[in-house]
């Protein structure tokens, strides 16, 4: 060993620098040879190579029991996200307690928000006997020191195989005390099981609004000119709600979010920590009762809400988050025909420059081939946005998606010629989408942070548009729908595709001549 | 919530304001779990390791978590199956930073996501035929494996399944040694009983059904490094020091780890521990069972790294001890101009910590190398003999709370202010909002690695640009 130290206070290595000093190149070297007994680097060449071929893809594909890095998590945390847009709302959830601690932690990653919600904390004794006490006593707890003005409750997936009822454990805890008879508990069952999480989100948005409006049917409902917008589980829903928001004033229309989690997820940072921020109210949730339709931004997310909503006489429509330039069109004229007002002037300026900065970056989208992958809405939206660029989605993928998401997605590919490379992949894994792009490459990959790891292998540069978004940071902040938003992900995705010829171009006195100032 | 003005606080009348908004009956069980640490004290005076009151945001995990987030999920050439419903697995891939060196996907897998899935059939007709399907597509979409656990979530335990069953079967049929760990997540009162039960598998899995390879060669200077998940690559800057004192570490538990290594470790001559709560079972087990002893050692900060040096030393032959003492003096110079450039920054700042493991005691002495001081510990899931091993770190005085509640933490924070708070991801942007400077302790806050000479470089460098950024200084609008 020589005496001179990598590591110095002068400047300070960190992880990604030190471990490639030699010492340690050494140390690594060592253990892999004298204590590891791994594979010989012949046969993890050979394996590496096997994994990319189309023999393996034929095997993967014929995978029936195990899931590999998956597109969905489970039911509560997309019901935890649909509760936290509402004002002053704690989410409660029923069962294990380490699920709380998971849903708490992986929405605060991607937020970088704190994040509130308790558990019951059910143990063993509570798997034998049922978790009616924990209710009790934890909804006590809970209204005495958080001072919620609505306590949502879902269940883990430890409750629901135990089967407590949480109908009959909340009417209990009431005429216990544990919350005062009129304060507002609505509740979902949210088995972890069936679906996913934005399964979950429809379920409680269904919970809260039947704990508001009543289960009965009643297509005569009394109705005023609000149209209501329930935007579905959206990583960006910070940018977007207040885009929403912002577009519904251009049009001088009444439109009410339902679950705006826009200001409990950007609180600020002044000084004060505030537990819960904005959201849409409960005076807000009542009255939404009476609107006159329900907008859904996300179908997937919405199938027992948008049922509820017709059977109280509302009128519905729903969208697979609605992105660019048409997709922003048919959400501005379903807003237009339900309102009665025209589109406003303003929005299309608006639309003017999105489609003028589409057609000043046009070249350099045409022609490119896509992967994209996540919610079934989420795909469904970015497919669409990308034909209209003249791009080709070539593998879009959903472990959410079914079979009729599949042939939606064939629906969109095949209205156009950029399309027809296409195919949809539901009930697919991010395993099998690295034997898609293996076999049949693509130049770009929409996702989220997961696909760095499909990023590093295939070496296709990854674009993050949807949740989670671990390891970059505030672009929630910005939205991506309307003309606005449209414009975002434009600029996302060229940015995109100049820093990948950038650094294609940059060796000196080898590939720079193509290092372009201008382009 | 925004700070008070106080500068002094009376904290045991703190912690009884603070508890007088709990219910009687939580008030009363959470009273347990708060104290102040008196004067010669042999232990911190907390109830712990019971179940958390529910509703009051409990800042712990479960059993699963225990398992297959901390003990197996970094052992990076087994595939660690979640088995059950998709949630567990996929809130816990790459959560933890747990690095290691490999092909990922051909032969390690730490950072990816293995699950069955479980549908509303699979609860209802049970898993086991699953699990045998789950089992052979892996075996053969991933020939390099070496290994495979079975991480139950909760309805594995509730629906009666007999994972034992199938991973005797599998085993024999594949080869490879098949692993079920019974870690639901209802099991326990935290992630403590998960590591304990991660800990017996491998005891009853591991030690009882494999075998050292045949061809390892001892050396009387083989040593393991057990309770390190290598975060941030902590393990890595920890075993270059042992290394460089003359020791071979046949086994890292179980950052960076691979089977073999668990194999071969009876043939250590001393287990050396870092987190002790988490892997202090099978060091027990290998003292009793295989007669090595094991020593506790603490890689935070220079003081306490020299002193685990010597310790480690002792126990073996003048060689070793020179070597020790070289080691200290090489890395002397460093640590000097570490301290020399950092102290001076935070120099009697006050520091809160809230984490789990070995943390909320071992770390307190890397602060006080730079000046700092520790107001207020706790921990997420001890047991009584963390808390007889904290008083060795922290002063009469000192804020000591147990499986503190989101509630209490803030409220105790808000009172005391201190200069920075070392906690986790979920307490992170709480304590920012509130102005406060805050470091992850779980994860480093990304960075690290936090353990030995190098990765005390990165901890006090860390510690600075919290506390001077000068963001705080903005926080407040001049309007």
């Amino acid at each position: 060993m020589t005496d001179k130290l990598s590591q110095s206070a002068d400047k300070v290595l960190d992880h990604y620098t030190l471990f490639r000093q030699p010492e340690y190149a050494a140390m690594f070297e060592k253990k892999k040879t004298e204590f590891e007994y791994g594979h010989s680097d012949e046969e993890v060449a050979r394996v590496s190579e096997w994994t990319k071929s189309e023999d393996y893809k034929a095997k993967n594909f014929a995978r029936e029991a195990v899931v590999i890095n998956p597109t969905k998590a489970c039911q509560p945390i997309g019901a935890m996200f649909a509760a936290q847009g509402f004002e002053g709302t704690l989410p409660f959830v029923h069962g294990s307690q380490g699920c709380v601690a998971y849903y708490r932690t992986h929405l605060t990653r991607h937020f970088k928000e704190p994040n509130s919600a308790v558990s019951s904390s059910m143990t063993e004794d509570a798997a034998v006997f049922g978790g009616l006490n924990n209710m009790i006593d934890g909804l006590a707890n809970a209204y005495a020191l958080y001072k919620p003005k609505m306590i949502a409750v879902m269940t883990t997936c430890m409750a629901e195989v135990i089967g407590d009822d949480l109908q009959g454990f909340i009417a209990n805890a009431k005429n216990k005390e544990s919350v005062p008879a009129d304060f507002p508990v609505p509740y979902a069952h949210t088995p972890a099981f069936v679906g996913s999480h934005i399964v979950g989100y429809d379920n409680m948005i269904k919970g809260i609004l039947t704990n508001f409006w009543g289960t009965s049917e009643n297509f005569d409902t009394p109705k005023t000119e609000q149209i209501n917008l329930i935007p579905g589980f959206d990583g960006f829903a910070v940018g977007n709600n207040r885009e929403l928001k912002r577009i519904a004033g251009e049009f001088g229309v009444k439109l009410q979010i339902l679950s705006d989690v826009s200001d409990n997820f950007d609180t600020p940072m002044d000084g004060e920590y505030r537990m819960y921020d904005g959201g849409t109210t409960i005076e807000e949730t009542k009255e939404a009762l009476h609107a006159k339709a329900t907008i859904s931004m996300q179908e997937y997310n919405t199938t027992q809400t948008l049922q509820f909503c017709k059977e109280k006489g509302q009128e519905v429509a729903k969208f697979n988050y609605p992105m660019g330039v048409t997709g922003t069109d048919e959400l501005l004229l379903k807003l237009a025909e339900l309102s009665g007002k025209p589109v406003p002037a303003s929005l299309k300026l608006e639309r003017g420059r999105l489609v003028d900065a589409i057609a000043d970056s046009h070249t350099h989208m045409h022609g490119k081939r896509f992967a994209v992958y996540g919610d079934p809405d989420f795909c469904l939206g970015m497919t669409k946005f990308l034909l209209e660029l003249g791009a080709e989605p070539v593998h879009i993928l959903s472990t959410s998606g079914s079979k009729k998401w599949e042939k939606q997605v064939q629906k969109v590919l095949d209205a156009s010629p950029f399309g027809k490379s296409g195919a949809a992949h539901g009930g697919k894994d991010l395993w099998h989408l690295r034997s898609l792009i293996f076999t049949d490459k693509v130049d770009y990959i929409i996702g989220n942070s997961y696909g760095k790891y499909l990023e590093r292998d295939t070496k296709v540069p990854l674009i993050r548009l949807t949740y989670p978004i671990f390891d970059r940071h505030h672009h929630h902040r910005y939205p991506t729908w309307g003309y606005q938003g449209a414009l975002n992900v434009l600029v996302r995705i060229l940015d995109r595709i100049f820093e990948d010829i950038d650094a294609n171009t940059n060796i000196v006195g080898q590939t720079d001549y193509s290092f372009d100032l201008i382009r | 919530m925004s700070l008070s003005e106080n500068t002094t606080v009376d904290v045991k009348n703190l912690v009884n304001e603070v508890l007088e908004a709990y219910p009687e009956k939580s008030r009363k069980r959470r009273a347990k779990h708060l104290n102040v640490l008196e004067a010669e004290a042999k232990d911190c005076g907390v109830k712990s390791n019971v179940k958390s009151i529910p509703g009051v945001m409990t800042i712990r995990g479960c059993a699963y978590a225990g398992s297959k987030g901390v003990v197996w999920g970094p052992i990076k050439d087994m595939i660690h199956i979640s088995h059950g419903p998709v949630g567990c697995g996929y809130y816990s891939w790459s959560g933890r930073r747990n690095y290691y060196i490999g092909d990922t996907g051909v032969d390690s897998w730490g950072t990816m996501h293995f699950t069955s899935d479980f549908q509303e059939k699979d609860i209802v007709f049970g898993g086991d035929k699953k699990l045998h399907k789950v089992i052979e597509e892996i075996n053969e979409l991933f020939p390099l494996v070496n290994g495979i656990s079975i991480q139950s979530e909760c309805p594995i335990g509730l629906i009666g399944d007999d994972i034992e069953a199938v991973a005797r079967a599998k085993s024999a049929e594949i080869g490879k040694p098949v692993i079920p760990v019974r870690c639901e997540g209802f099991r326990g009162v935290s992630q403590s009983l998960g590591h304990h039960i991660a800990n017996d598998a491998i005891r009853d899995w591991v030690f009882e059904k494999t075998e050292p390879k045949a061809d390892f060669v001892s050396t009387p200077y083989d040593v393991t490094i057990i309770g390190d998940y290598n975060i941030g690559g902590d393990a890595w800057s920890s075993r270059i020091l042992l290394e460089e004192i003359g020791l071979r570490v046949i086994a890292q538990w179980s950052g960076d780890g691979t089977m073999a290594e668990l194999e071969n470790t009876p043939k250590a001559k001393v287990n050396l521990i870092h987190c002790y709560r988490s892997m202090n079972y099978i060091a027990r087990h290998m003292e009793e069972k295989f007669n090595i002893p094991w020593m506790e050692y603490n890689f935070f900060g220079p003081s306490q790294i020299a002193e685990s040096l010597r310790k480690i030393a002792a126990l073996f032959d003048d060689k070793i001890k020179e070597n020790a003492e070289k080691v200290i003096a090489r890395y002397q110079p460093m640590v000097d101009a570490v301290i020399a450039k950092y102290k001076p920054r935070l120099d009697g700042k006050k520091v809160m910590i809230y984490v789990g493991g070995l943390r909320p005691r071992h770390v307190v002495d890397a602060y006080h190398d730079l000046g700092m001081e520790i107001i207020g510990t706790g921990y997420e899931f001890a047991h009584n003999d963390d808390y007889q091993r904290t008083p060795h770190y922290v002063k009469e005085g000192t804020l000591i709370y147990d499986d503190v509640t989101a509630f209490e933490l803030e409220k105790f924070v808000e009172a005391m202010r201190p200069d920075l708070v070392a906690s986790g991801i979920k307490e992170k942007y709480v304590f920012q909002k509130m102005g406060l400077p805050f470091r992850q302790m779980h994860s480093w806050d990304y960075s690290g690695p936090y353990h030995g000479y190098d990765g005390f470089a990165i901890f006090a460098r860390d510690m600075d640009l919290a506390i001077n950024n000068p963001v705080w200084g903005v926080m407040k609008a001049p309007f």
